[in-house]
């Protein structure tokens, strides 16, 4: 950066303000993290205590592993995720380019019955949906999680992606044409390189509220070989008593895979953001 | 053989009538540049030929073929765009080789194309770069590349030179003559800068609101002017129109003189009083109130001493001179 863009006290205090900012987003996962490596009694005496060679402990970890299918859930979960956000990229961002790219009569009324579903909790229909998952005999499959999730991302996926889309030069996909790409290849090969951080913005935002649902796991897959790791943490959360030690070791755990998730997508990410602002 | 006919062609979208009843004969080698005002349809008639926008009504031939449902890719084109519109992702190399591998040809004959295509036009150094790392005028001869490798019956430009500055402009038009020259190609060039227009068409179309106004080579039009509108489209400093400075012109007609046909004389019809010079080296532009007051230019060849605040006689030979009637059509008989 030049010196007449930035001169060091503003940097210095930009850079505060940041690490202060830091400090208070990652409380409490800090404290989750220390936590979890701490035996009971330690986390109640002095939970903001670094664990050490007395206080240590891996039970809760053991616990985790021992009790119930851990690895079942976490697999569970990751092919909810990862299938629910790949269906909704890719539907929402062809729903978005045939909206952003083709005339064609009721393109607006189209766009904003798509929208609609912004403004609409799904939860709502939730006893709607239990009913067609139950006469379609999904009730208790991974598949029913997918196709809510999906449902439930596509609106806003569609909303964001159309309006990146309709910024994509129109000469670009002319030029396209007039090579002789088919408009599959126009949208797979030169659109949909163009919208990538908007495709990122639009999974990250998907991503985490799918990871730690809790409600549709609960209602439309509570079986056992089917519970996503959210739900079957929920089995060290008792009425009267609750084993913080697994609870913490299970959060601390279920934390990795959206970590990695995020920063695959992140540097996207950043440029979706800021892409608007800055041009 | 003419290369490209329109016959009839018109194009609505929705409500908005943009093209009006288009005719149009562009010969084999031919090289023809639109003009006309910004919005008046150059550009959806050039996408009209690409197969861009289906015509709403009328008949496209390219090469005798009608190719009104013929796509894009099939009808013997290639279009350069004023934004380049170059792949961002792919190299200059694959960038000008798209197209041949769409069309299934075998890689050598696309190696060959590509290969023959960056030599004339100066780009093998840069053959494994992607255009971001190029500059305006390079992404530019790209672009042209990309166009040439296809061998097409018909090139379209579409105001290819208008993100470049005057030197490399300058330059690139000369390319592009020469280039018109090497193939013999037929050509279509979109364009709002009447140098280009001048120096580089065989013929010259000029669009106002979706028609076409007057077509013929750059002389004709200079030299002969259908109406007002043509005549103030063409020439630089553009041509002055008067309607009252002039002793014995009727009323309601408008007398047309280009500026290069007014100089100083004694004996000069008009008076008038000079309010701005212009001084370019080769030529002076004095801008001139006549004492109806009516402004008019006035291009001095070579440097003149004449100041602002200078009153002075302008004269002109009524043999240049062009006559309007009040629909501002051109009136013939009077001339002389
Ligand atoms: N997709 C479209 N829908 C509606 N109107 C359009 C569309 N494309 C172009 N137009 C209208 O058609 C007219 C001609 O546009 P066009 O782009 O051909 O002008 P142009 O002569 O190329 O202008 P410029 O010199 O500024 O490039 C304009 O009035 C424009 O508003
Ligand atoms: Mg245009």
């Amino acid at each position: 950066m030049t010196k007449a863009r930035s001169s060091l006290s503003t940097k210095t205090t930009m850079h505060a303000v940041l690490i202060v900012y830091t400090i208070i987003a990652l409380f409490p996962v800090f404290v989750i993290l220390i936590n979890s490596f701490k035996s009971r009694r330690a986390i109640f005496r002095d939970p903001l205590g670094l664990p050490n060679e007395e206080t240590f402990s891996l039970i809760g970890y053991q616990t985790v592993l021992k009790q119930g299918d851990f690895f079942l859930y976490f697999q569970n979960s990751m092919i909810v995720t990862v299938v629910s956000l790949a269906l909704i990229l890719l539907f929402g961002a062809m729903a978005a380019f045939a909206l952003a790219e083709y005339r064609f009569k009721g393109n607006t009324l189209m766009g904003l019955y798509l929208a609609l579903g912004i403004m609409i909790p799904i939860r709502i229909g939730t006893v709607a949906i239990l009913e067609m998952m139950v006469s379609t005999g999904l009730v208790n499959t991974l598949t029913a999680l997918i196709l809510v999730y999906t449902a439930q991302g596509l609106p806003l996926a569609v909303f964001i992606l159309s309006e990146f889309m309709k910024g994509v030069s129109d000469d670009l996909k002319n030029a396209g044409r007039i090579d002789g790409l088919s408009e599959y290849k126009i949208f797979f090969r030169l659109v949909l390189p163009l919208v990538r951080p908007a495709m990122a913005t639009v999974a990250v935002f998907n991503m985490i509220p799918i990871w730690n649902d809790l409600w549709f796991p609960l209602i439309l897959a509570p079986a056992e070989e089917v519970k996503t790791l959210t739900l079957g943490s929920q089995v060290f959360i008792g009425q009267f008593v609750t084993d913080w030690n697994a609870v913490l070791s299970a959060l601390s755990m279920a934390i990795l895979p959206v970590m990695i998730l995020y920063v695959i997508f992140s540097r996207q990410l950043i440029r979706g953001i800021t892409s608007g602002a800055v041009k | 053989m003419t290369a490209l006919k329109l016959e009839n062609v018109n194009k609505s979208f929705g409500p908005v009538h943009v093209l009006k009843d288009i005719n149009l004969e562009v010969e084999d080698g031919e090289f023809v540049v639109f003009v006309g005002p910004s919005g008046c349809g150059k550009s959806t008639l050039l996408r009209v030929i690409a197969g861009l926008e289906d015509a709403s009504s009328g008949t496209i031939r390219i090469g005798g073929e009608v190719v009104n449902s013929v796509p894009p890719a099939k009808r013997g084109i290639a279009m350069v765009f004023q934004s380049y519109a170059l792949y961002p992702h792919l190299t200059v190399r694959d960038n000008m080789g798209l197209g041949l591998k769409q069309e299934g040809q075998p890689k050598d004959v696309v190696d060959a194309r590509v290969s023959k295509a960056s030599k004339m036009l100066d780009l093998e150094q840069y053959a494994q770069r992607r255009p971001a790392e190029l500059s305006g005028g390079q992404r530019q001869r790209v672009a042209i590349g990309r166009a040439i490798v296809r061998e097409p019956k018909l090139f379209l430009f579409d105001e290819p030179l208008s993100n470049l500055d005057a030197a490399l402009r300058m330059n690139t038009r000369v390319e592009i003559a020469e280039l018109h020259r090497t193939l013999a190609a037929s050509m279509i060039y979109v364009t709002h800068d009447q140098i280009e227009a001048m120096t580089l068409a065989d013929k010259i179309v000029v669009l106002r609101d979706g028609r076409i106004e007057q077509v013929g080579s750059p002389m004709e039009l200079y030299n002969n002017p259908a109406n007002r509108f043509v005549a103030s489209f063409l020439g630089s400093p553009s041509m002055n129109f008067l309607e009252r400075s002039v002793p014995g012109l009727p009323a309601g007609q408008t007398i047309g003189i280009r500026p290069e046909h007014l100089g100083l004389r004694e004996d000069g019809q008009i008076f008038g009083k000079v309010t701005h010079v212009e001084r370019l080296g080769g030529d002076t532009n004095l801008l001139v109130q006549t004492g109806q007051g009516e402004i008019m230019t006035v291009r001095l060849f070579g440097q003149d001493p004449t100041e602002v605040g200078d009153e002075i006689r302008v004269g002109f030979d009524p043999a240049c001179a062009f006559y309007f009637d009040a629909q501002q059509e051109r009136i013939f008989q009077q001339a002389a």
